[in-house]
This record gives structure tokens, sequence and C-alpha cells, in this order.
């Protein structure tokens, strides 16, 4: 390989196996696993009759989060944020339940490909919107929340519409064995599909570029609005995904946008993305999410208050963020 | 200042005209107000009389207080998103306890809660270093949690908005000057003189502008943070006081609809959310302005979704506008 040169260098500066040194760069993301394997024990102390059924209904209620998650990741790793994320999963999916209402099977694919079009043009309208206007991320795509609730609104007044049978179905059941749940498969597969290739790619590169340092980025030749926008069009796109489980999920379309905004911006910190840009992947928010709802799965089984299992996801949040930042601050002395 | 010193002609070119905009930002934003009033009166001829503007003001003062604890924590680069949880809340607390223990006790209680709120955010933000959106947003599922806990608790006991704060929040002497400006101006006032006036308001502008700079000049940042958020929440406890008496609602989420138009208001106001520049006048017009927006677009009888879409699009518009008018060519 043409690379001897550097990894040579990189040995002798840092003389670790390989393993360690992946490891290292990703120990957030394991310490999460670690964390999540902790908590699914946890769940089955105090819940013996925990098993696949209930990692199958963890699994469809973690989808639309954890998409809105990937979504956010994209925006964040960018330095943007995108606060529009649940409207555009709200017109994504009423789009959807609409068209697809009393329709063949056939037609539904069709739709489903048009919806997740769909995502990458409002996408690329607020990244748009983000380099043309210069107007910082957060504001331009908080005025974009009310555009698109709207939209959603428009099209869909009250909830309603269709699902297509096979699209429900590929979040519903098991595959293989009992314990794998179609919609973790779908989740991993569809996140992996689109991201790994990108995070390969010049594309991927340019991301964590701009993200880190867009003015060492446009010197080095990225071109800093594009790239901009190419997040927010990925960022619309999972958004898309996200908007479709909806409809798979519930077999209908909602107008009114869920809490997934604020919680893919919570995912996003807690899976360790730096909301300065530049860091992070989008595994450790899917991750996060998990934990999150894992969390409140478990405050059920000890019949604790929901209005308590909110405060005690607040605090939680809070206080893994702070070990996090405590870590960081250690480190940087 | 030195804008006085500088002659009258100066302004009269093109480029001293860009200079005064971006100098006095509160220029451009009081002329958007103007056209949008004109614009009121254009769809509905008659309806612009000094009653309406009272209308006006009365629905804008809450939103105002809500903006000045976004102002201020956007001058230190920040963000304040319990404010809407936190204002519901403190609502909420006085029309429970109003019943039992009385007014005064509840209204103590309620700012006592909502200065304990802004005290964790500040300590999260100022010593932990947690970015203030993450904070803030955590402690306002926090406190949402515990208002529905409590909620629970005094279900029985039965709760009304008080009085006070219904005369306080929604009347009007002789039909045009809302009583809640009796409230706002003092408070308006109190928060321009810090920001403009004291070392504190000071220290505001500097850690936003310069964190690195500003602790090298011996600013204690986690001080200086710990004190705004406290402010923040104490202000986000008195909107809420005002918005329950304005609709005379007790909610638990009564003000969350809130949270993003006071953004929103600062942003237009001109205060920069990257930290380091604003000022809470622009924010007040800011205020204004989205009400008057609100008013257009409920007057013009669209459906919601329309007056949503429209909403969000003349924030960015506005924004754009004022970015490009006062940004250093």
């Amino acid at each position: 390989m043409n690379t001897t040169v550097p990894t040579s260098v990189r040995a002798m500066a840092n003389p670790m196996p390989a393993v360690v040194t992946a490891a290292r760069r990703n120990v957030w993301t394991l310490g999460l696993i670690g964390i999540l394997a902790l908590l699914f024990v946890v769940t089955k102390i105090i819940q013996p009759t925990y098993g696949p059924r209930g990692v199958q209904g963890l699994a469809v209620s973690v989808l639309p989060l954890a998409l809105a998650a990937v979504a956010q990741t994209c925006a964040v790793i960018a330095r943007g944020i995108d606060l529009s994320v649940g409207s555009m999963m709200a017109l994504t999916s009423v789009v959807a339940a609409t068209l697809m209402k009393d329709q063949s099977e056939g037609f539904a694919v069709a739709v489903v490909i048009g919806v997740l079009l769909l995502g990458l043009v409002i996408g690329g309208i607020n990244g748009t919107l983000v380099v043309m206007t210069r107007v910082p991320d957060i504001v331009v795509t908080l005025a974009m929340l009310f555009v698109w609730a709207g939209s959603a609104l428009l099209v869909l007044k009250t909830p309603g519409g269709g699902s297509a049978d096979w699209l429900s179905g590929l979040t519903r059941g098991t595959l293989i064995r009992d314990w794998v749940p179609k919609a973790a498969v779908m989740l991993i597969l569809v996140v992996s599909v689109i991201w790994i290739p990108i995070r390969r790619s010049r594309l991927g590169l340019s991301l964590y570029a701009v993200g880190s340092d867009p003015m060492a980025a446009y010197r080095s030749g990225v071109s800093v609005g594009r790239t901009k926008i190419l997040a927010y069009m990925l960022a619309g796109l999972f958004s898309a995904l996200g908007g479709l489980t909806l409809t798979a999920s519930t077999g209908i379309g909602t107008p009114v946008p869920g809490p997934y905004t604020l919680m893919s911006v919570a995912a996003v910190v807690l899976g360790g993305v730096s909301l300065a840009g530049g860091k992070g992947g989008v595994f450790g928010p899917v991750v996060a999410v998990v934990i999150l709802s894992l969390l409140r799965t478990d405050m059920t089984f000890l019949n604790v208050n929901t209005n308590l299992a909110t405060v005690a996801q607040g605090i939680i949040l809070v206080g893994v963020v702070m070990v996090g930042s405590l870590i960081h601050m250690r480190r940087e002395n | 200042m030195a804008q006085s010193s500088i002659p009258l002609r100066r302004w009269l070119s093109a480029a001293g005209l860009r200079t005064l905009l971006r100098e006095q930002p509160i220029i451009p934003q009081l002329g958007l107000l103007a056209v949008l009033v004109v614009a009121s009166e254009l769809i509905r001829p008659g309806i612009v009389s000094p009653n309406w503007a009272g209308v006006m003001i009365r629905a804008a003062v809450p939103l105002a207080i809500l903006a000045a604890s976004q102002t201020m924590t956007m001058l230190t680069a920040g963000i304040d998103l319990s404010v809407g949880a936190v204002a519901s809340m403190s609502g909420f607390v006085v029309a429970t306890l109003v019943g039992g223990p009385g007014l005064g006790v509840g209204i103590i209680v309620a700012l006592a809660a909502a200065a304990a709120v802004g005290f964790v955010n500040g300590i999260g933000a100022g010593i932990f270093r947690v970015h203030p959106l993450i904070m803030t947003l955590a402690m306002s599922l926090v406190v949402l949690g515990l208002a529905n806990v409590w909620q629970i608790q005094m279900v029985q006991t039965g709760a009304g908005v008080p009085t006070e704060f219904r005369t306080v929040g929604a009347s009007m002497f002789f039909d045009v000057v809302p009583v809640s400006l009796l409230v706002f101006v003092p408070l308006a006032v109190l928060i321009i003189l810090v920001l403009n006036r004291t070392g504190y308001g000071r220290l505001l502008y500097a850690i936003g502008d310069n964190p690195t700079a500003s602790r090298l000049s011996g600013a204690k940042s986690w001080q200086v943070l710990t004190v705004l958020y406290v402010i923040s929440g104490i202000l986000a406890g008195i909107a809420g006081f005002l918005f329950s008496g304005l609709t005379n609602v007790a909610s638990v989420t009564l003000a969350n609809s809130a949270l993003l138009p006071s953004v929103a208001a600062a942003v237009i106001g001109g205060t920069s959310i990257l930290g380091g520049r604003g000022a809470y006048g622009g924010t007040i017009v800011g205020a204004l302005i989205l009400t008057v927006i609100s008013s257009i677009l409920s007057s013009l009888g669209y459906p919601e979704a329309v007056r949503q879409i429209l909403f969000g699009s003349l924030i960015v518009l506005v924004a754009a506008a004022y970015t490009r008018v006062t940004s250093p060519s």
C-alpha cells in the first residue's frame, strides 16, 4: 500500500497496536456500549421475563428517534445544528401516509423513493438558506421548524393516511432468530449503507474538516458552503427515513412533530459528538438513544412515576455530559 | 457616544447610511415595525387604534421578558432553553398555592424555584462547561417532570390564576395602556442599565466576545455565568406570572410555545447568537415585531398551517436582511 510511510511514522510516534489505537479513538462509543450491556443485565434482573419480545418492542420504539439522532449528527459534525429535524419527520411522514393510502404495494415503492428525495430537497433548502443568508444555523433551522411543521399541517390536518403492508412489515417482527428484531437490522443496515461510504469518501472528510475548522478547510480547497449544504441534505434524508418509520410503525401520518428535535440534540451530545463540530460518528448517538429508551423501560418496570422518569432522564443527560466534560478538561490539563 | 460628534452630512451618503444602520440597528428594526403596523392597517382598515396598540403591547410584554433571558444568555454565547418550562412552572406553582398559603408565599416559592433552576444551569454551564444548549434543555426536562409531579400532588386543592395576576397581566388602563407595563418598564430599564452601565454588563459582553481574553484579564466566567442563569431563571418566572395572568390559564406547559419565539425575538432584535453583540432595546422591538406579525397572520384568516409557514419564512427573511444590513461589508 502507498500509505506505508505515514503508518510507520505513526507507529514510531505511538508504539501501540492498531486495535488499541482504534479503541482509544472510539473510547466514548465503547463506553456507551458497555453501559448498554450493563443496562440489559440490570433489565433482566429487575424483570426476569424480559426477553426477545421486550427487545423487539425496544427496537421498534427506538427507530424514529435513532434516525433523528443520526440526522442531527450529520448537521452537528459539520458545525451546524438542525432544529427542524422533528418537523421534517412530521412532513415526510404525512406525505408518505397521504400518498400511500389505498394505493397498491408497488406504488408505495415509488412513494418511499419520492419521500426520500423530498427529504434531500427540504434538507437542501435548510442548508442553502444557512449558507446564503449567513444567519446562524440555529436561527435558520428554528424558523424552518415552523415552515416544515406548517407544511405538514397543510398536507394533513388531522392524523390519517395509510401505510403499505410491506413497509410496515419491514419494522415488525424478527429475523432468523427471536432475538434479532427486524427494526434493529433495518436501522443498522440503513445507517451503514448511507453513512459508511460517505464517511470514507471525500465528502466525509470535508464534513469533518468543515466542522473542526471552516477556515482551514477553505484554505485546503474544501468548498465550505457546498459541504454544509450536503450535510443538511443528509440530515433531511435521515429525517425522511425517520418520518417513514413513523408512518410504517403507526400505519398513519401525524402532522404534529414529536419531541424528536430536542431529544436528537441530547442523543448527539450523549453519543460523543461535539456541538462545536468535527468530532464523533453516527453510531455513538444511536447507542445513546437505545440507552435512553431502555432506561425509560427499566423505570416503568420499577414502577417509577413517568414524570419522575422524565426528571431522571434530564439528570442522567446532564450527569453523563458533565462527566464527559470533566474528562475532557482533565485531558487538556 | 461617538456617533453624535460625526456631522449629519456623513449619513447622507450610501456608505454612511450603511454605517448608521450598522451602528444603530434599532433604526431598521423600528422601520420594520412601522411597515408592519402600516400593513396591518392596509389589510384591515381601521384596525390600528390606541386600543389595538395596547393589545399588541400587552401580548408582547411576557414574550419580551422571556426574550430578555435569551438576550442576556446569548451575549455570553449561551442560550436558555429552560425558560419555557420555568415560566410555565412558576405560573402554575402560584396558582396552586394561592388558595392555601397565599399569593405572597406562592410568588416567593415560584421565584425561588426558578432561581434554583437557573443556579443549576449556571453551575453546569459555568463550572462543568456543559454546552448551555444541553444544560438548559436537560433542566427543562427536569422542571417539566417535577411540575407534573407537583400537579398530581396538588390536584385535590384546586388551582386558579390569582386575580392579581389577571389584573396585572390582562387589564389595561383606559383600554389603552396595559397594566403589565408597571412591571415591564422598571424591569426593562433595569436590564438596559445593567447591560450598558455596570461592570457586570460589560463582563457579559466580554465573555461572549472573547472568552480567552476575558479570562486572561481576570474575569471569573463561572461566577458571571452562575449569576446570569439565576437572573435568567427569575426573569422566566416573572414572565410566567404574566403569561398565566394574560391567558387566565395555569398549566405546566403554558409557556412552552413561547420558547422558540423568545429566541426568535432576541435574534430579530439584533442579538448575535454567537455572543458579544446585542442590546435589550432591540429585543423589545423584536418581540413587538413577532406579536404584530402573528396578529396580521391571524387577521388574514389563513389556516394555522399557512400561518406557521409564513411566520417561519418571515423570521428567515428578517434575520437575513438584518445580517446583510449590519454585517461589515
